[in-house]
């Protein structure tokens, strides 16, 4: 490596996080109306108001339930008249939480709201997700996401890295069901087991940057270190079985300076797991890290923001006592294209 | 309590994309079945070629000719084919690196069932009957067990009589679409010919058409309170272009309008008025037709206008 990592310039903590349920199907409620209670928990968990928030920053994507501009509309459920200082990422929240912690850096912000939101059950999200595909090459094919990360899974397998007995266990264990049989064969080799539940729900975190975050919490979830790195965009180029991006990105971050107490990995597919677990080095000898308490995207997969919930569940886990040095990891893209690696931390 | 309400919603795209210079020689090689791949800087042939390196952002350019024939690097059993795939039976999904080629392609393998699929397998394009120049004139691979490796790619200069330098690609999503709650009751409301706003409970404001929730305050709004059917003309437009599709004669006016007792201007065509006539502060009223969702238009009530004051507000 070139220079060691070094740390943020600003100490800047996840103060707060909060999720709705994730269901199957949210036809009773808007975008707004499913969001909205999300950021009053929050808010209330720092005793903030919409107002006192210096920077507001959300992840969507209108493909998901085919409704153009609605994160202008979700806006209306922070407060944003008159005009407030806000962003959006087309991308999972946890890219937002990226452009808000650098907003926080940059001396502009002391608190941000980040929040994310995805309601895939209007549409077919396995044909949605084509639409991110090469438009040349790959989209006009429509491979769908489990068939991808389906020829990344055998590709794994034939590498001898797993097999269909481990990812049964992966699968079985997040969702805290360790008897559950596999499930059918969605694409071969990955069954019902291996795929993530089709959800929509939303998540938000509050960001703040030192004495104020001591102050709105008792136990900041302190940043750092964090990066986001992509890969190749042609699957065929790419190592499929690999996640250098993610490597860099953990490098970047300091996740290799000290272990982690716990690992929240974004990894919608159980072989997906796999990957990011060699990648992030956790399966060393004597490694004690906790992966995927909260039961990960296996458990519950809001796509957009699945990515903020690793983020979240990591700083909820330093924030009440769990873990003192935490990992979040979020992807976006097919077969963990992109990879963004967190490292957060409790006050020593 | 007022039943939810969804519709279906397909949203389509005719996509026209251009072509750099290496994917118009690649697309169009395949219209005449011939397989182009590029050389990148590290020496790698990639298959399907790209118009910049995938390490360096090098600007590629030297293409080389692989084979029709490959081996397969990995692959997933597709036991019910999707809309707009390549094959409507059961099919492998294949990563395919043809030979002499350093990477894979993405395709689909017409293969009998998994048994007769496996990582390592020699392969074979099918091509397509028609070709336009599209990764669809492969049509899909099949088994070739009996094809010798050809172990290099020659070079190519990527030149084609009526090269391809464009591609349609239509792109169709099928929704159920759901406006949730609060949109719900102000359709079912428009139903009964009735604008049913909803009031902000911390500002009192009150919203038409209802959101869900007060932009100002970001608290949910739920009291329902019946606006209107009268308004004023807060502010407006001559529109002199005729929209496709839309059988109105122009000129004609399109304003803002404030119902009375909502806080949020909506708008809507103004008729039965000469267009040159209508003017800020004009009173009106909905004119709806037979089976109509919604007002077809506002016309003038005949009272005299409003005072200027009370709408400003809300201009």
């Amino acid at each position: 490596m070139s220079e060691p990592a070094r740390g943020p310039v600003r100490d800047v903590a996840i103060v707060a996080f909060g999720q709705s349920e994730h269901v199957p199907d949210s036809a009773e409620t808007s975008e707004v109306e499913m969001l909205m209670p999300v950021l009053h928990d929050v808010l209330a968990r720092t005793g903030l108001k919409a107002r006192d928030i210096d920077f507001t920053c959300s992840g969507s994507s209108d493909y998901l339930a085919g409704r153009a501009f609605s994160f202008t509309m979700a806006l209306d459920g922070v407060g944003a008249w008159p005009p407030i200082s806000e962003s959006h990422v087309e991308m999972d929240g946890a890219w937002a939480l990226y452009e808000a912690w650098v907003k926080i850096l940059t001396g502009e912000a002391d608190t941000a709201l980040v929040y994310a939101y995805g309601k895939s059950s209007p549409g077919d999200l396995r044909e949605v997700l084509t639409r991110q595909l090469d438009p040349y090459y790959v989209a006009p094919l429509w491979p769908d996401s489990v068939a991808l990360a389906a020829l990344q899974a055998q590709a794994l397998i034939d590498a001898g890295h797993t097999d269909a007995r481990e990812l049964a266990t992966i699968g079985a264990h997040r969702r805290g069901r360790p008897d559950a049989a596999p499930g059918r064969q969605v694409v071969g080799p990955l069954r019902t087991g291996d795929c993530p539940p089709v959800v929509d729900g939303a998540a938000a975190v509050v960001l703040a940057a030192g004495d104020t975050a001591r102050r709105l919490a008792d136990r900041p979830a302190w940043i750092r270190g964090l990066d986001h790195r992509i890969e190749a965009h042609a699957l065929g180029v790419r190592d499929l079985t690999d996640s250098p991006s993610t490597r860099l990105a953990a490098e970047h971050a300091g996740a290799f300076d000290a272990p982690v107490d716990v690992a929240e990995l974004h990894a919608p597919f159980t072989s997906q797991e796999v990957v990011l677990r060699r990648a992030l080095r956790l399966d060393a000898p004597g490694s004690t890290v906790r992966i995927n308490p909260s039961g990960g995207a296996l458990a519950a997969n809001p796509v957009m923001a699945a990515g903020l919930i690793r983020l979240g569940e990591a700083a909820a886990a330093v924030q009440r006592g769990d873990a003192d040095r935490a990992l979040a990891h979020a992807t976006s893209g097919p077969c963990l294209q992109q990879n963004l690696v967190a490292v957060l931390e409790g006050e020593r | 309590m007022s039943e939810v309400l969804t519709a279906p919603l397909v949203v389509e795209f005719p996509f026209t994309r251009s072509l750099g210079p290496v994917q118009s020689a690649f697309l169009t090689g395949l219209r005449e079945r011939t397989v182009l791949g590029v050389r990148a800087r590290d020496g790698r042939v990639v298959v399907p070629p790209v118009e910049y390196d995938p390490v360096t952002a090098d600007e590629l350019r030297e293409l080389v000719e692989v084979a029709p024939t490959g081996t397969v690097t990995t692959w997933a059993w597709n036991p019910s084919a999707r809309r707009g795939q390549p094959l409507d039976t059961p099919f492998a999904w294949v990563l395919v690196r043809l030979d002499g080629a350093d990477t894979a392609l993405l395709h689909a393998l017409d293969a009998p069932g998994p048994e007769a699929v496996r990582s390592g397998m020699r392969v074979r394009i099918r091509w397509a009957a028609e070709r336009t120049g599209a990764i669809t004139d492969i049509a899909c691979f099949e088994p070739a067990d009996d094809a010798a490796e050809q172990p290099h790619g020659r070079p190519h200069g990527g030149e084609f009589a009526d090269p391809v330098t464009g591609i349609t690609a239509p792109a169709r999503l099928d929704y159920t679409y759901a406006p949730g709650r609060t949109q719900s009751r102000y359709i079912q409301g428009l139903a009964e010919h009735k604008t049913v706003g909803e009031r902000c409970p911390a500002c009192r404001k009150v919203y038409v058409p209802p959101r869900g929730a007060c932009p100002t305050c970001g608290v949910a709004t739920g009291e329902q309170v019946e606006v209107g059917p009268r308004g004023t003309v807060t502010t407006f437009c001559i529109v002199n272009i005729k929209a496709r599709n839309l059988d109105i004669d122009v000129p004609y006016v399109y304003a803002h309008i404030a119902l009375d007792g909502a806080d949020l201007a909506l708008h809507a065509r103004i008729g039965g008025i000469p267009y040159d006539q209508v003017r800020m502060g004009l009173r009106v009223e909905p004119v709806w037709t037979e089976g109509a969702r919604h007002p077809d238009h506002y016309r003038p009530t005949g009272e005299p206008d409003a005072d200027y004051d009370s709408y400003k507000e809300l201009i």
